[in-house]
């Protein structure tokens, strides 16, 4: 079956996370970080953040509520069974921390086939309550036997 | 700038990286599941590796994560508990304040993110 394009452009309603400490700790605690600035509000703020920082790649933590549903949106049609996770990119502004309030908007950016391949991609752009952009993802799902 | 970076997931890694996340697809938690669709064992989270290559960056630049300012990887392969990973790069180009570090992550002699690029601040 040809990959069906049609969802390509289509944009999802934002996505609003809270940031916590108790959150950042955890998923600090869980990638191995043991950088005192993700545990201790003294050490973040003797390292220049207004409080806690989330590391960098927390950002999945906040994205997922915008990026999940694009990815499992019936309109986009990814054959989950066959469906790899190809590649991905961050590109971070503003440091988020806890007490801050991320709102991340979803599109489709592109949806192409190559050699029996669906390659979906995915854009997601967060912003924190002052509205400057903390970071911007893209997220590259492959999905095998599409021809 | 050099950048190596060693761990070794213990066996509840998964776990503790799915409630952290909140991706609790049972290809990383669940053995059983794993092997009925054909995979040796249950597996990591690719974005865990992710998270290791972004933080043997922000060593490299001396621990600060304002530093990181972009990462792109691609996945390859599959990674596994127990097992250890080692991440490791060089400076690629540099220019404009700014550092370009190629860099992959292995486990057991396979590549599983391969053409990671990071970008780090120097200044």
């Amino acid at each position: 079956m040809p990959v069906d394009v049609t969802a390509k452009g289509k944009r999802y309603p934002p996505f609003e996370y809270e940031v916590g400490k108790e959150k950042i700790r955890e998923y600090a605690h869980a990638v191995g970080e043991d950088n005192p600035i993700y545990f201790d509000r003294a050490a973040a703020k003797d390292a220049g953040f207004r409080d806690i920082p989330a590391p960098p790649m927390f950002a999945v933590v906040y994205s997922a509520g915008s990026v999940g549903p694009a990815v499992l949106d019936p309109d986009v049609g990814i054959d989950f069974a066959m469906m790899v996770h190809g590649s991905q990119e961050f590109v971070w502004g503003e440091p988020v921390c806890a007490g801050d309030t991320i709102t991340t908007e979803t599109a489709v950016s592109d949806i192409s086939e190559k050699a029996g391949r669906g390659f979906y991609v995915f854009e997601s752009v967060s912003r924190n309550q002052t509205g400057e952009e903390v970071v911007r993802g893209t997220w590259t799902n492959i999905v095998r036997g599409v021809a | 700038m050099n950048v190596e970076l060693k761990v070794t997931p213990d066996k509840y890694l998964p776990h503790r990286y799915a409630g952290a996340s909140g991706d609790f697809n049972p290809i990383h938690i669940d053995v059983d599941f794993a092997k009925q669709v054909g995979l040796p064992r249950n597996i990591l989270h690719g974005l865990y590796t992710m998270a290791q290559v972004a933080r043997a960056a922000v060593d490299a630049a001396g621990g600060d994560p304002r530093k990181l300012k972009r990462l792109s990887v691609q996945f390859r392969g599959m990674g596994f508990p127990e097992q250890e990973i080692v991440v490791t790069g060089s400076v690629k180009e540099e220019r404009d304040g700014r550092v370009v570090i190629a860099t992959e992550a292995e486990q057991g002699g396979k590549r599983i993110i391969r053409n990671a690029e990071a970008e780090l601040e120097t200044g």
